[in-house]
């Protein structure tokens, strides 16, 4: 069995040797750098620019401002197209915009031959702008007099609304109590460490080849396509290993720029590269929420309805904004199906940088309103939290609200009692004091999740793959989809040996995606590749696997329903231990003998039409220095149900590192705006508290692993989902120690002051 | 502003010709050596550490001129004929590598913790201390704090 | 490549003045960990560079006859921390200097710089300040000495005339024997970090009474500060609660902590409270330990 083992990770050797080759380690003669110029004001128009000195700067090879690019509006939202008209990622950027709609915008650029004269090149561009007032919050943005940020939008990108699985106000009548919060999440940033970065240079007078650290490698050459008109043909898109993504290289930010400077520089090399305080402003965050639960309980402490009204801030630009409250809603709905679930929410332009895809993609903010308010009503009842979500949790077999498709795996309750058990949950809930008193004081938490294992029904989920056979009997296996760190990699080799037969060290996979070369797929994104991808492998290898053994029964003359692979072997089907050739003298053959077969290669795509539900929960147990207003975490467990997981240490190495972005999004990290000018503060890594090794507990991982029966090897989607549950666990162990409910993140020593300051704690 | 640098890169003496105002991570990665890898350019983030005559240091906020005369180590030159470093192989065999980007640096900090502290009996306080100096986006460190620990077990026996 | 107009690489003390005083708007460059990251951002202030990274006279930490130690400008932190005078006579500027950013930072990051880049924020200075530390200056016209305090001027703004280059730091013997201090450094992360506050206390207990107490802040004001009028209020008091009550209230006092986007000034006020509170009690466990082990 490969399946199921802790196979090496097939990139690992490249990495750990610093051999493997990210986009900035591929340079070519005369290659360019490109810079850009930046807005210094959040919202308003550009009045003038004058470039003429920029240009006349020696080493310069071209200055382009709004003026210059194509008048056309594209979406930059890493998604599939959609063939439903309503459904269409939102259109509202051009290349360099006039229309200021953030601090940073991009308003012109410079291509130069270093660095150091792009940058001078930069301070030497004059301009002016009409200034309008920056529109930071929502309620600015909403104000009745607000200028438009995007025209014709009213500064809403979209409202939504939906009730499933009952009539909302009847079920609110049955309720014997209905308790409402509000709960606001921060603006996180992804700190992938690979900033973003691409190149483009030019083949011939048409075609353009770009060198990018992208999840979307398909995608991103469709909307370079679009934002450019030119043909999908022409467009070449590469990635090579990228340095971590986080749905933040989900997006399409770099590849129409340096695709349309290498065109007008008639196809020289064009670097454009973001360095960590542009990046950081310049890319793409997690959309800050604004949300009010209500949650209708009966008297035996059964959740009879969750109703949220959402508010989510997708910045100067749409990217993903339209999608991720709906898709937070829906994904967590599957938490607590058996209650009617209803959502209102808007969208909202801002003058802040847009928000996009990010890990978990809406549900870490929805989740941590849900389960800060499900604590809230297991307190209210007087039910112990653990015991509250194991009687109201979901089941394999309830249906959904939504598609109204049965659940057919769900090891949610399995995963609360492991958890339970990791923690010492009923004993320290025995050992423990009721009343806790002295500065430093100990608490519990726990909190739930659900999520999905793609995007489909909403998207189209594709996957393609391609496998070769060597001609010393190994195969290289091509994909569509992207390695970014995840190790998908690895899963689909591992996929490929078992269903093959073939040892694991016999499949090499072309880990860089070419579009000219490389079948297609949409990307990493939506925890789909493991589930998605590795079905359009198992198709694959089951093709390759079959001409094989009908080469060798060409060879053999043995009918080839009687033969299979095994150990890389043509074994008897029923006789395993006869071995009638190597695979390795079915290569040779069908390579070389000139009478009979040629070189053997199998090709599939697939498209899921399954979504299986993933869920588990965190279990933590910490303590609060309340006079220091900070907290310490002492244990901490993420139990998942993620299907039958394909290579145990890479799993667990996904749960430690979601839940160390979670923590870093519960205690943590901010991005922070001033409220006036919508000027960013800390966009770099000394201000921006990403997580050091120092204030990373020890992690726990654990996993339930029902078998899912939609795919061949049993699995769901692990990738987003460790990142979901840590913020509102630790929320309610500060409120089981404290006695302090902290409704807004990050829960960092200033926001703590503040709640313990109102509550007279300090 | 050209001066002549000598320094040993891995085992072999180079002679190069740098800009005063380069960075020891720019005059690196033009001579190839591309492990060091550049995610913040002001020392934030650890991923272009290497070893300079035995300490690490982040070569992005690190003239190259600084650097004439020293010793300097790489992730390249830790694997030798083929091998891989054990400090290469423990990331490998604990899950310590994700996307990667952080990883020739980390390697690097945990090679000069391994080398100083051979046969002392150490603690994870310590190992964090130690390696503070990074930032892992992927892994939440616990796979790299375990590739450490490995490391050390076969050394605190004779303790 | 860093964006400097002008490079001149100094081999002694007398070089880099002489480089100095003929390059009137160049400044020092020692481990570069902050001139670099200024230059990084384009600062214009920062493009003419007399480099004293590899001038040796200017690492090393010595003990004179009278038992003054001194500190050469040049040591790094991880140069202090591998010092045995510094371990052994006043370990609290490593408990400082062990705080600052991470270990590659530390391997040459200077306290010469740390000093003299006259930020509100630096880890040795509480230190230095709980240790009545003198700053010497060589320039053109010779040497001179003054303390640590006076040497702060306002944020980022130090007493370096021109020409001048800091030789050293001076501890005397009767500022570190028989006292005891302890430095924390309170900040939002457990490493690479700015200080939020910092805060250091060093204390001398005769018969259970305070003989001398020291306190400095740093992140508390426009400079690091020492806590001169608590100090004056405990000598000769009983160390007990009640002194760590007095002190912890009347500390504020003697500080100017200010609203920022990184903290608001009633969340700094709280942390300066506890840490007074926390720190002194930490010092004067450790020098009645101390006395007792005598
Ligand atoms: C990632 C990172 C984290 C950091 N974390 C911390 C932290 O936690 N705590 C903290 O306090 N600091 C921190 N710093 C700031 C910095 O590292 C320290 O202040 C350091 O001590 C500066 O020393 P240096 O030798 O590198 O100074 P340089 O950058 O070389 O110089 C700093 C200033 O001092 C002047 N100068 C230096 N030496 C002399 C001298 N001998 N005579 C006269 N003038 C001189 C220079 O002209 C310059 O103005 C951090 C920096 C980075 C990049
Ligand atoms: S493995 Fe990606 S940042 Fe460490």
């Amino acid at each position: 069995m490969v399946v199921g083992t802790s196979v090496q990770r097939v990139d690992g050797v490249a990495k750990v040797t610093g051999k493997a080759r990210y986009t900035d380690d591929f340079t070519m003669p005369g290659m360019r750098v490109a810079k850009y110029l930046r807005s210094t004001i959040a919202h308003g128009r550009v009045s003038s620019i004058d470039t003429s000195q920029a240009k006349a700067l020696p080493g310069v090879d071209g200055v382009f401002t709004f003026e210059d690019v194509p008048k056309r509006i594209y979406a930059t939202a890493g998604h599939p197209y959609s063939l439903d008209p309503h459904h269409m990622d939102i259109t509202d950027r051009y290349l360099l915009t006039d229309h200021v709609r953030y601090m940073g915008d991009e308003i012109a650029i410079v291509v130069a031959v270093s660095d150091l004269i792009a940058t001078k090149a930069l301070s030497l561009i004059d301009v002016e702008y009409e200034p309008y007032q920056p529109l930071v919050e929502a309620k600015d943005a909403l104000a009745k007099d607000a200028v438009e940020i995007h025209k014709g939008t009213g500064n809403v990108v979209k409202a939504h609304s939906f009730v499933a699985g009952g009539d909302l106000d009847a079920v609110r009548k049955e309720c014997d109590q209905l308790l409402e919060g509000q709960y606001k999440t921060q603006i996180v940033q992804h700190c992938h460490l690979e900033n973003h970065t691409a190149y483009a240079y030019m083949d011939d007078l048409e075609r353009i080849v770009i060198v990018s650290s992208t999840q979307i490698p398909h995608i991103a050459r469709r909307i370079v396509a679009e934002a450019l008109e030119i043909d999908t043909g022409l467009i070449r898109v590469i990635k090579p290993t990228i340095g971590g993504g986080f749905g933040n290289k989900q997006d399409v930010i770099l590849e129409p720029m340096v695709a349309f400077l290498t065109k007008k520089l008639d196809g020289i090399p064009v670097r454009l590269k973001l360095d960590r305080e542009e990046g950081m402003v310049g890319t793409r965050v997690r959309h800050p929420f604004d949300v009010k639960v209500q949650i209708g309980l009966d008297q035996e402490g059964t959740v009879k309805l969750i109703h949220f009204d959402a508010l989510s801030n997708t910045g100067a630009y749409a990217s993903h904004g339209h999608s991720i409250v709906s898709a937070g809603a829906a994904k967590t709905h599957y938490m607590y199906p058996r209650a009617v679930y209803s959502c209102t929410a808007k969208t909202i332009y801002s003058n802040i940088p847009a928000a996009g895809a990010m890990r978990a993609y809406g549900s870490p903010q929805m989740t941590f309103a849900i389960e800060c308010a499900m604590e809230e009503a297991a307190r209210t009842l007087g039910m112990d939290s653990a015991e509250f979500r194991l009687r109201n949790g979901a089941r394999a077999g309830d249906k959904s609200q939504i598609t109204k498709k049965p659940i057919m795996t769900c090891g949610l309750l399995d995963s609360i009692k492991k958890g339970k058990d990791l923690i010492g949950w009923d004993k320290k809930r025995a050992l423990w004091p009721k009343e806790q008193t002295g500065e430093v004081r100990n608490g519990l938490g726990v909190a739930i999740f659900s999520y999905g294992s793609g995007t489909y029904p909403v998207c189209v989920e594709p996957a393609s793959a391609r496998l070769i056979l060597n001609q010393d009997g190994s195969a290289h296996l091509q994909v569509g989809a992207t390695e970014i760190g995840q190790g998908s990699d690895t899963a689909f080799a591992q996929m490929a040996a078992e269903s093959l037969g073939f040892s694991f060290s016999k499949i090499h996979v072309v880990s860089c995606q070419d579009t000219d070369v490389t079948p297609f797929d949409t990307g990493s994104y939506a925890s789909r590749q493991t589930y998605v991808t590795g079905q359009a492998v198992m198709r694959t290898a089951e093709q390759l696997k079959a001409k094989i053994l009908h080469h060798a029964s060409i060879i053999s003359g043995l009918e080839a329903t009687l033969i299979t692979i095994s150990g890389d072997n043509i074994v008897i089907s029923e006789s395993p231990e006869i071995v009638v050739m190597s695979v390795q003298d079915v290569a040779i053959d069908a390579y070389y003998n000139k009478e009979r077969g040629g070189q053997i290669t199998a090709e599939a795509t697939y498209k899921a039409r399954n979504n299986p539900h993933v869920f588990g929960c965190t279990f933590v147990d910490l303590s609060v220095d309340i006079p220091l207003c900070r907290v310490k975490i002492n244990e901490i467990y993420n139990i998942h149900d993620s299907g039958i997981i394909i290579n145990p240490l890479m799993a667990e190495g996904q749960v430690h590192g979601g839940m160390a972005m979670g923590i870093g999004a519960a205690l943590f990290e901010e991005l922070m705006v001033d409220p006036d000018s919508g000027k960013i503060y800390n966009n770099n890594l000394l201000d921006y508290k990403v997580p050091t090794i120092m204030d990373i507990p020890d992690l726990g991982a654990a996993f339930v692993e029902p078998n899912e029966p939609t795919h061949p090897y049993g699995s769901k989607s692990l990738g987003e989902p460790p990142i979901i549950s840590p913020a509102p666990a630790i929320r309610n162990a500060i409120l089981d120690a404290t006695g302090v409910a902290i409704n807004e993140l990050p829960m960092s020593p200033k926001t703590i002051f503040k709640y313990f300051k109102n509550a007279g704690l300090i | 502003m050209i001066r002549t640098i000598s320094c040993t890169v891995n085992s072999k003496p180079v002679s190069w010709q740098i800009d005063v105002r380069m960075s020891l991570s720019e005059v690196l990665r033009t001579n190839g050596f591309t492990s060091v890898k550049e995610g913040c350019g002001v020392g934030e983030c650890g991923a272009c550490a290497v070893l300079l005559d035995g300490i690490a240091v982040d070569s992005c906020l690190y003239l190259a001129i600084w650097a004439d005369g020293c010793n300097i180590r790489t992730s390249e030159g830790e694997s030798k004929g083929g091998t891989l470093s054990e400090v290469q192989q423990a990331y490998l065999d604990n899950g310590s590598v994700q996307c990667g980007f952080c990883t020739p640096g980390l390697v690097m900090s945990s090679t000069e913790f391994v080398e100083k502290h051979r046969g002392e009996k150490v603690t994870r306080d310590q190992i964090r201390k130690e390696h503070a100096g990074h930032i892992c986006r992927c892994t939440g460190y616990e796979s790299i704090i375990r590739a450490v620990e490995q490391c050390m077990k076969p050394y605190e026996k004779g303790k | 490549m860093f964006d400097f107009n002008s490079y001149h690489k100094a081999k002694s003390v007398d070089e880099a003045i002489a480089l100095l005083s003929q390059n009137p708007e160049a400044i020092p460059l020692a481990g570069g960990t902050d001139v670099l990251v200024r230059l990084h951002g384009h600062n214009k202030n920062y493009r003419h560079l007399v480099d004293i990274h590899d001038v040796a006279e200017l690492k090393k930490v010595t003990m004179e006859s009278d038992g003054t130690i001194v500190i050469g400008s040049g040591m790094t932190f991880t140069g202090l921390a591998h010092s045995p005078v510094v371990c052994e006579n006043i370990p609290v500027l490593n408990e400082g200097g062990s705080s600052i950013g991470g270990p590659q930072v530390r391997n040459v990051a200077t306290v010469g710089g740390n000093i003299c880049n006259g930020a509100p924020s630096g880890d040795s200075a509480s230190p230095l300040l709980v240790l009545n530390a003198t700053v010497e200056l060589k320039g053109p016209d010779g040497i001179r000495r003054l303390p640590l305090y006076d040497f702060y001027q306002g944020p980022g703004q130090v007493d370096r005339k021109a020409g001048e280059i800091m030789t050293c730091l001076r501890v005397a013997a009767d500022d570190y024997r028989g006292w005891s201090a302890h430095y924390y450094k309170y900040a939002m992360r457990g490493a690479m970090d700015i200080a939020t506050i910092g805060c250091g206390a060093a204390c001398k207990v005769v018969d259970g009474k305070i003989a001398g107490l020291r306190l400095g802040f740093v992140v508390a004001g426009p400079t690091p500060l020492r806590c001169w009028r608590t100090e004056e209020k405990t000598i000769g008091m009983q160390a007990d609660e009640e002194l760590i009550d007095i002190v912890k209230n009347s500390v504020l006092g003697d500080l100017r902590p200010r609203d920022s986007w990184r903290a608001a000034k009633d969340f700094r006020e709280q942390i300066i409270k506890t840490l007074a509170e926390r720190v002194l009690r930490e010092a004067i466990k450790r020098n009645i330990r101390n006395t007792e082990m005598e």
